[in-house]
């Protein structure tokens, strides 16, 4: 489980993060939904500690991240696996390099142990025998997969995943979703999702909070998301008009 | 201007860590050193050799009155080829060359988050980016420098016999005229210092971007021009210190 406790976080003058306070619950996907440039992205970065916060705790299973030395930060660091927006996959390193990089970093393993850990990876994510391709030879749905891929390399327990199906078709979004829905159930991670995507929140919302201009604005289940009656969230829920006819 | 040297400090901090795997650190410095010194040495060779052709031609061209011997050309040729040419115009050379390469590699990674990736690891990306590519830097160019130092003085030689102003003999006795080996040290601590300047300002403008492509554009035009800027101002320093 991993808590946020009444963080903030500014850029210059600008509060980006308004005292968001919410826990994320382990073998569960927890969406974090709001619209683009609300904040969401700034959010997760301070999760993971990417940024520093201005006020607040987090904690990961009651180690709070502020107290803990640097070791114990790289420590941390090692049990989360995150799915940056883009990928981020190294450019320069083939498919296999790519997943293979958290082992050769951190672990003693040999080449073939290591080698068995990708293809396992690569299996999961229904990407077997891309071994020897180049990040940019591959297609989006196929990046954000080879990405999941390196995430899950270290086993980790908690899952961090920045939009992960933006950018892709209806299809190929929903793969990705069960994908880290499955990888949630399986290894019980404590799994946090960002999304804009209402499909997203249909299929894997087990905990939906949204975001609004930085305030943590509504929380709960994607049941209880339809019944909302919060004005903010329902624009948001209802922005397009397949929704909007969707409701009538 | 003293914030930004203050976050180069800090920066300069991180990458000057033990790396954390060293077989990982090794095969980075190899890939470095080829795409960072052995890509070089076509365009060094090239002006390399059309420097020091130009220098003898104008020394010889300077020289009218039957006092001065004309080995004085190879003298003079060997001299600014040695002294200036190759470690500061070189070094110029590749501020823009190898300077911008570091800022958009770098950069990029920024931009599309394989740095934050790389820190969500665990990995200290300063360290595991830029310690390799300074490294590289600061043990290659000595070497490209001392290439172009031989081949800024055979370009004197070929200009020298092809012009027929003055004889190979000449040119030769000039060369190996009054050697001090004092010059070449001072040439190569130079080269020394402004691989490091190259390299590490480089570096940090490609590390401290935000923003997207435009801004990788703009980043790698700023470490060519403040390295540059940086290399004239040291080069002035260093002959200061050492020469006087
Ligand atoms: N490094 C930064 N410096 C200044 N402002 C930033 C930075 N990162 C994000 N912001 C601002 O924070 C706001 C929220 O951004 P973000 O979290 O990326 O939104 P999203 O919800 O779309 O992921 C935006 O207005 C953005 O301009
Ligand atoms: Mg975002």
């Amino acid at each position: 489980m991993i808590r946020a406790n009444n963080i903030s976080k500014s850029f210059g003058d600008t509060r980006i993060l308004k005292n968001i306070s919410c826990t994320f619950e382990e073998g569960k996907t927890n969406l974090i939904i709001g619209q683009s440039g609300s904040g969401k992205t700034v959010l997760m970065k301070c999760l993971v500690g990417l940024l520093n916060i201005d006020e607040g705790e987090i904690d990961f299973d009651n180690r709070v991240f502020s107290k803990m030395s640097n070791k114990e930060k790289k420590n941390i660091c090692k049990e989360l696996g995150m799915l940056f927006q883009g990928g981020a996959l190294f450019d320069y390193m083939t498919v296999e390099k790519n997943v293979m990089f958290p082992l050769s970093m951190f672990t003693k393993q040999s080449y073939s142990e290591k080698l068995d850990r990708v293809n396992f990876c690569l299996k999961r994510v229904n990407l077997e025998n891309t071994n020897n391709l180049m990040p940019s030879e591959l297609s989006g749905g196929m990046t954000k997969r080879v990405a999941i891929a390196r995430a899950i390399s270290m086993n980790p327990q908690y899952l961090f995943c920045d939009e992960p199906t933006s950018g892709l078709d209806p299809l190929t979004a929903g793969l990705i979703d069960d994908l880290i829905s499955e990888i949630t159930n399986e290894y019980q991670t404590t799994t946090i999702v960002n999304t804009h995507d209402m499909n997203s929140v249909m299929n894997i919302g087990d905990k939906v909070a949204f975001i609004y201009k930085g305030e943590l604005w509504w929380e709960g289940t994607k049941d209880e998301i339809m019944k909302t009656d919060n004005i903010e969230l329902n624009d948001f829920i209802f922005s397009t008009e397949l929704t909007r006819r969707l409701k009538k | 201007m003293i914030r930004m040297f203050g976050r180069y400090l800090i920066l300069m901090g991180e990458v000057f860590r033990k790396p954390e795997k060293g077989n990982i650190f090794r095969k980075q410095l190899i890939v470095e050193f080829q795409s960072l010194g052995v890509e070089s040495l076509g365009i060094i060779a090239i002006i390399s050799v059309f420097m020091g052709a130009v220098v003898a031609i104008q020394t010889a061209y300077n020289i009218d009155t039957p006092l001065i011997p004309l080995t004085m050309v190879g003298f003079t040729t060997r001299q600014s080829v040695v002294l200036e040419f190759s470690p500061t115009i070189i070094s110029l050379i590749l501020a823009g060359k190898v300077g911008s390469r570091i800022a958009s590699e770098i950069g990029t990674m920024r931009v599309t988050e394989q740095i934050d990736a790389l820190q969500t690891m665990g990995v200290n990306a300063a360290n595991f980016l830029i310690f390799p590519k300074i490294t590289a830097c600061l043990l290659l160019n000595p070497f490209l420098i001392v290439i172009s130092m031989f081949l800024g003085i055979f370009g004197g030689w070929l200009a020298c016999i092809t012009t027929q102003m003055v004889s190979s003999q000449d040119y030769i006795i000039g060369v190996r005229y009054w050697f001090e080996s004092y010059t070449i040290f001072y040439a190569l601590i130079k080269t020394v210092v402004f691989a490091y300047i190259i390299s590490s300002v480089s570096a940090f403008f490609g590390y401290y971007i935000s923003g997207g492509a435009i801004e990788v554009g703009t980043a790698s035009t700023k470490a060519v021009v403040y390295s540059s800027i940086l290399i004239i101002i040291f080069n002035l320093i260093l002959t200061q210190l050492l020469l006087t």
